[in-house]
């Protein structure tokens, strides 16, 4: 009888155990998810402010520049538009990258221009900035893959049922272009 | 921590039995009282000034309005750190000492610090810096920091204890036998056997402390490296920054004793934490450096082998 009633208390300990554990995972999926988008804005909201301070020195440049603070504004209409539109942010994320690198690559042409105060440390805020977000997607979606993987597992497997436990998808490219070795034209032009 | 107020515990009562068993009355057990609370007060403070302490032991300095380039990288790359480990940004320090090192103090994610030498900034590329960093975090995020630093503390406590007590012993050491002379006769060879063995811990206890701190230190370190390893996806920048740390060898004369299990390298230098085997490994307080660095390599290749990248254009090669 005694015997019986601990068994019960045990399992009743686990399950609660169990639970706590899934719900605890799936805020913090939902945590880092919206770290990323913390990071996107810093980066929207840094670009016009880091363009202005090299403008100057990199006048020669300014169709680079100016495709940055496009590709930025876009992205901020984008991101304004709303949660339906998750393919049309990253693609405009994306497009806003791949700006910033060729910004970078064009900065590396000019060696005197590193020298500048200003212009060196943008390249530092620009990676760092790139860094963030990229290390915000691996922190996302090592957070998802502990998740699912908690949910699938056996014994939790039982009670992800109660504790609304959902599969939830690990942020991936979508666009194929995106996997390409990216072309880098040095030609004057 | 536990440990720690139930070993001074059992110091203070032992030295009541022994007084009741020499005075062969009852007296109300204030030693082991005192002694339990001193210790508790001594492991509450440890743990509340303990970063403090071994900060400014160090004589750093904190950075917190980056002004040149190195201190706006290590600032930034500290905070992609951060996000990649999933904590709070740590508040960093940084220690005018030209020889390469790092450590990690504090209680918990939410209030953790790390510190770098200014040698260390100088010699590591971004990447590097990166890997040292992640290295640091991941102590921070396995609460290591929380258990070192408090025994780094405590460590200087308990000698302090050692020497007062000392003293007291060399004055009172005639308190013992001073009533119940006749009865102290029957109880004569225990109480001798018991006042040798209390005597004797006191000067284990020191010993304890340190054994403690350095019991699990090496394990620990090969796990933050893992975790540094997992928070870059770039071992091979951990075993370059590593290289480079190692062959700058110099001691570091800021980081004193207490704190050398918190570093990433040992700070003073010692040969024995070269070697394998159950005595370095109980004694050291790192893992030796060969070691490290090709566990971060194998890791490194086996993600090469999976990405299915070619060997000769590598770090390996």
């Amino acid at each position: 009888m005694w015997v019986l009633l601990v068994l019960v208390v045990i399992v009743g300990l686990w399950i609660v155990s169990a639970y706590n554990g899934l719900v605890s995972l799936k805020n913090q999926t939902a945590n880092a998810f919206k770290q990323i988008d913390v990071q996107l804005k810093r980066r929207h909201d840094l670009i016009p402010n880091l363009v202005n301070a090299v403008k100057g020195a990199m006048d020669f440049e300014r169709s680079t520049l100016e495709a940055v603070i496009q590709a930025r504004n876009q992205a901020v209409k984008v991101n304004a538009s709303g949660p339906e539109g998750i393919k049309q942010i990253s693609q405009a994320e994306n497009a806003l990258s791949g700006a910033l690198s060729r910004l970078l690559v064009t900065v590396e042409r000019y060696p005197d221009l590193k020298a500048t105060g200003n212009v060196g440390q943008l390249q530092e805020e620009l990676t760092s900035t790139e860094n963030r977000i990229a290390f915000a997607r691996q922190l996302y979606n090592d957070t998802a893959t502990q998740y699912n993987t908690k949910q699938q597992q056996f014994p939790t497997t039982l009670v992800a049922g109660l504790a609304h436990a959902e599969r939830t998808d690990l942020w991936e490219i979508e666009d194929q272009a995106e996997r390409a070795v990216p072309q880098v034209d040095l030609s004057r032009r | 921590m536990i440990g720690f107020v139930l070993f001074f515990a059992w110091l203070g009562f032992g030295g009541d039995y022994i007084w009741a068993l020499s005075n062969n009355h009852h007296p109300f057990p204030w030693l082991g009282i005192v002694l339990t609370a001193a210790a508790i007060v001594t492991a509450w403070y440890a743990y509340k000034t303990g970063p403090e302490k071994v900060l400014w032991a160090t004589g750093a300095h904190e950075l917190i309005d980056p002004q040149t380039d190195a201190e706006r990288q290590v600032a930034n790359v500290v905070d992609e750190m951060a996000i990649a480990a999933g904590v709070p940004r740590p508040r960093i320090w940084i220690v005018p000492d030209p020889d390469p090192n790092a450590f990690a103090t504090g209680h918990d994610p939410r209030d953790s610090h790390i510190a770098v030498t200014e040698g260390l900034l100088k010699i590591c590329n971004r990447d590097e810096l990166q890997a040292v960093i992640g290295h640091e975090l991941g102590h921070v995020k396995n609460l290591d920091v929380r258990l070192m630093t408090t025994l780094a503390a405590l460590v200087g406590a308990v000698l302090l204890v050692r020497d007062g007590m000392g003293r007291m012993m060399g004055r009172g050491g005639r308190l013992p036998g001073r009533s119940g002379g006749r009865r102290a006769k029957d109880a004569g060879p225990l109480l001798a056997i018991l006042l040798a063995l209390w005597v004797i811990s006191w000067i284990i206890a020191p010993l304890v402390t340190q054994l403690l701190a350095m019991a699990v230190s090496r394990r620990r370190e090969y796990l933050a490296d893992a975790m540094s390893a997992q928070f870059t996806r770039n071992p091979l920048a951990l075993a370059s920054a590593l290289e480079k740390i190692e062959s700058a060898a110099a001691p570091t004369e800021s980081i004193k004793r207490g704190a050398a299990h918190l570093c990433i390298c040992d700070p003073l230098g010692r040969r024995l934490t070269n070697r394998e085997g159950w005595l370095a490994d109980t004694f050291a307080t790192h893992p030796p450096m060969g070691m490290r660095i090709s566990r971060l390599k194998g890791m490194g290749y086996a993600q090469l082998k999976k990405e299915g990248g070619s060997f000769t254009n590598s770090a390996l090669a």
